[in-house]
C-alpha cells in the first residue's frame, strides 16, 4: 500500500513541474498548465500525508 | 520545564531533531545526526512565503541581471561558509544549545533579555508572513490592497484579510503547533517545485524562447538594473552580496543555528546549509523576482508588490494555495518561537496562552504593509540586532582562553548579567543604528564593521571586567 501512495505522490510531484515546463519549451497552453498543477497540488497534499513520515502505513503483504 | 528547554522543544519539532533533549547539557555521541538530516531541513526552511517578497523587491530595487545572479551566487557562498566556519565548529566542539551557551557566558537575565529582543524580531517578521498570505485573499474577495510605498492599512478588507488569517495562523500555532510543523514537512518538496515553476512559466512570457537568449532578456526584460522605483534604494553588487550573506546572519554569525549543528557528527555539515541557501535564497528569489519583472512589463505602473495576484497570474489556484501555505507554514513556527521568547520572561503564563497573544501582535504588525514592503531592510535590521551576541560567543569560546582570560564568565562566577557581554551588545547596537541614521552607512553594510566592534568591546570590557572580578567567587565543579 505505502509503495503505492508514494508512486502517486511522485507522480503529482512530476505534474507539478512538468507542464510548467511543457509551457516553457512552447507544447503546452498555460490555462492548461494551471489545472494540471491544481489537480497535482490536491494529489500530492491529499496523498502524501498517508505515507511522508508515517513508518507503520504498509500492506499486509509488505 | 525551564525557558531554554522549551526553547530548544520547538526548534526540534519543526526542524525534525530529537525533542526536548540535552538543553543543559553537551550531545552525546549516541544522539549525533548525519549529514542527510541537515540538507533537508535547511531545504525546507528556507524556501518560505518572504521568498515572495524579497525576489520582487530587488527587482524593485533596480538590480542589474549580473549583479543579481552573481551576487546572490557569491552571497549565498558566503553564507554558507560562515555556517562552516563560524558556527558549526562551536556547535561540535560545546554541543551546547544557544541559549545554554549564552547563560554561561551573559548569565540568566542578559539571557532574558536576549530572549525579548529575539522574540520581538520573530513577532514582526512573523507579521511580514501573515501580509504575504493575507495578498492571496486579496484574490479571491478583490479589495484594495496596500501598494510598493504604503506604510499603513489602505482597506478595511485588508485589515479583515489580514484578521482573519492571522487569527487562524495564532490559533494552530497555539494549540496544533506540531501537526503544522508536520504538513510544513510534507509541503515543503511540492512548494520547491511550484517556485520553479513560476520561473518556467515567466520566462517565455518575457520573451525568453530558447538556452541562447536568456541573457538577453534577463538583461533587458527582467533585471534591467538603471534607476530604483520611487521610494527604493538602488540595489549594486555589493548591495545584492552583503543582503543575502547577511539575511541569515541571525543564525550563522549571530550563533542561533548552535543550537541545531551541536546535532552534527562533523563540523563540516556546516555545507549542508547550502541546501537552504541555493533553492531558497537562490532560485526561489530568481523565480520570485520574474513574477514581478512580467508585471511590470506587461504594466509598468503596476508596482504593487503583491505575492497572491502575481502567484495566481502564473500558476492559478495552485499558485494561490503554494502563498497560502508558504507563509502560514513559515509564520506557524515564528509565531511558536516569538511565543517561547516572550514566555521566558513571563514563566507563569501558559505557553499556549503567551502564543495566541504572539500571533495576535504578529497579525496586527501584519497589518501594516511598512514591514513586508520593507522587508530587505526590516530582515538587514533582524540581523544586526542578533549578530553582537555571536561575536560574544565566537570570542568566548577562542579568543577569550589566549588571551588568558575566563570563557563562561557568568557560570564561573554566578553573575546573572555580564557587563562584558552587556555592553558590547547594547553599544555595538547604538553604533550600528546611529552610523545608519546619520546616513554614513547603509544598514545592509553595517553589520560586517559592527561584528569586529562588538568582539572588540567584548575583549577588553573583559579584561577590565574580570581583573575587577577577580575577587568573586569562583563556583567548584565548572
Amino acid at each position: 500500500m505505502r509503495i503505492i501512495l508514494q508512486i502517486i505522490s511522485w507522480i503529482a510531484l512530476g505534474l507539478t513541474i512538468l507542464p510548467s515546463m511543457l509551457f516553457c519549451a512552447g507544447m503546452m497552453e498555460l490555462p492548461t498548465v494551471k489545472w494540471l498543477m491544481l489537480v497535482a497540488t490536491i494529489v500530492w497534499l491529499g496523498v502524501t500525508p498517508f505515507w511522508m513520515g508515517r513508518e507503520g502505513v504498509s500492506s499486509p503483504q509488505e | 520545564m525551564n525557558d531554554t528547554t522549551q526553547k530548544h522543544g520547538s526548534l526540534a519539532e519543526e526542524i525534525g531533531l530529537p525533542k526536548s533533549e540535552y538543553e543543559r547539557e553537551p550531545v552525546p555521541k549516541k544522539s549525533l545526526l548525519g549529514f542527510k538530516s541537515f540538507i533537508g531541513m535547511y531545504a525546507g526552511e528556507h524556501c518560505a512565503g518572504t521568498e515572495l517578497m524579497l525576489g520582487p523587491l530587488f527587482v524593485a530595487c533596480g538590480v542589474s541581471a549580473f549583479d543579481l545572479l552573481v551576487g546572490l551566487l557569491l552571497g549565498n557562498l558566503l553564507a554558507v561558509l560562515s555556517w562552516v566556519f563560524m558556527t558549526a565548529p562551536i556547535a561540535t566542539r560545546a554541543r551546547l544549545t544557544l541559549y545554554y551557551q549564552l547563560e554561561k557566558i551573559c548569565g540568566r537575565n542578559l539571557v532574558t533579555l536576549y530572549n525579548l529582543a529575539n522574540g520581538v524580531m520573530f513577532c514582526f517578521l512573523a507579521g511580514a508572513m501573515v501580509t504575504v498570505s493575507a495578498t492571496a485573499v486579496g484574490v479571491w474577495f478583490d479589495f484594495p490592497m496596500p501598494g510598493l510605498n504604503d506604510l499603513y492599512p489602505n482597506s478595511i478588507g485588508w485589515v479583515l484579510a489580514v484578521f482573519f488569517v492571522g487569527l487562524a495562523i495564532s490559533i494552530v500555532a497555539a494549540y496544533g503547533y506540531e501537526t503544522v510543523a508536520k504538513f510544513a514537512n510534507i509541503a515543503s518538496p511540492w512548494m520547491v517545485l511550484v517556485f520553479f515553476a513560476f520561473a518556467f512559466v515567466a520566462m517565455p512570457q518575457l520573451g525568453v524562447t530558447s538556452f541562447g537568449d536568456f541573457w538577453q532578456v534577463a538583461k533587458e526584460n527582467i533585471w534591467k538594473g538603471g534607476d530604483p522605483l520611487p521610494g527604493k534604494v538602488k540595489f549594486t553588487f555589493w548591495h545584492v552580496l552583503f543582503w543575502s550573506w547577511f539575511c541569515n546572519m541571525a543564525m550563522h554569525i549571530g550563533m542561533s543555528d548552535l543550537s541545531v549543528f551541536r546535532f552534527a557528527k562533523k563540523s563540516w555539515y556546516g555545507v549542508a546549509s547550502a541546501s537552504g541557501m541555493y533553492v531558497g535564497h537562490y532560485f526561489a528569489w530568481i523565480a520570485a523576482s520574474m513574477l514581478y519583472a512580467l508585471q511590470l512589463y506587461r504594466d509598468p505602473s503596476n508596482t504593487n508588490v503583491l505575492p497572491g495576484p502575481m502567484a495566481y497570474d502564473a500558476a492559478g489556484v495552485a499558485g494561490l494555495i503554494c502563498v497560502i501555505i508558504a507563509g502560514w507554514t513559515t509564520a506557524n513556527p515564528t509565531i511558536y518561537r516569538a511565543g517561547l521568547a516572550f514566555q521566558a520572561v513571563l514563566p507563569k503564563q501558559s505557553r499556549a496562552k503567551v502564543t495566541f497573544i504572539t500571533g495576535m501582535i504578529a497579525t496586527f504588525a501584519g497589518m501594516f504593509p511598512a514591514i513586508a514592503m520593507k522587508l530587505l531592510d526590516f530582515v538587514s535590521l533582524y540581523g544586526l540586532v542578533l549578530m553582537p551576541m555571536g561575536a560574544v560567543i565566537f570570542v568566548d569560546f577562542w579568543l577569550l582562553p589566549k588571551l588568558g582570560l575566563k570563557s563562561y564568565y557568568a557560570e564561573l562566577t554566578g553573575i546573572s548579567f555580564n557587563w562584558a557581554a552587556g555592553l558590547s551588545w547594547f553599544v555595538t547596537l547604538a553604533v550600528c543604528l546611529l552610523l545608519t541614521w546619520n546616513g554614513h552607512v547603509q544598514i545592509y553594510f553595517v553589520s560586517l564593521p559592527g561584528w569586529f566592534v562588538a568582539a572588540a568591546i567584548y575583549i577588553l570590557v573583559s579584561l577590565v571586567y574580570q581583573k575587577r572580578g577577580a575577587a568573586l567567587p569562583v563556583r567548584e565543579g565548572v
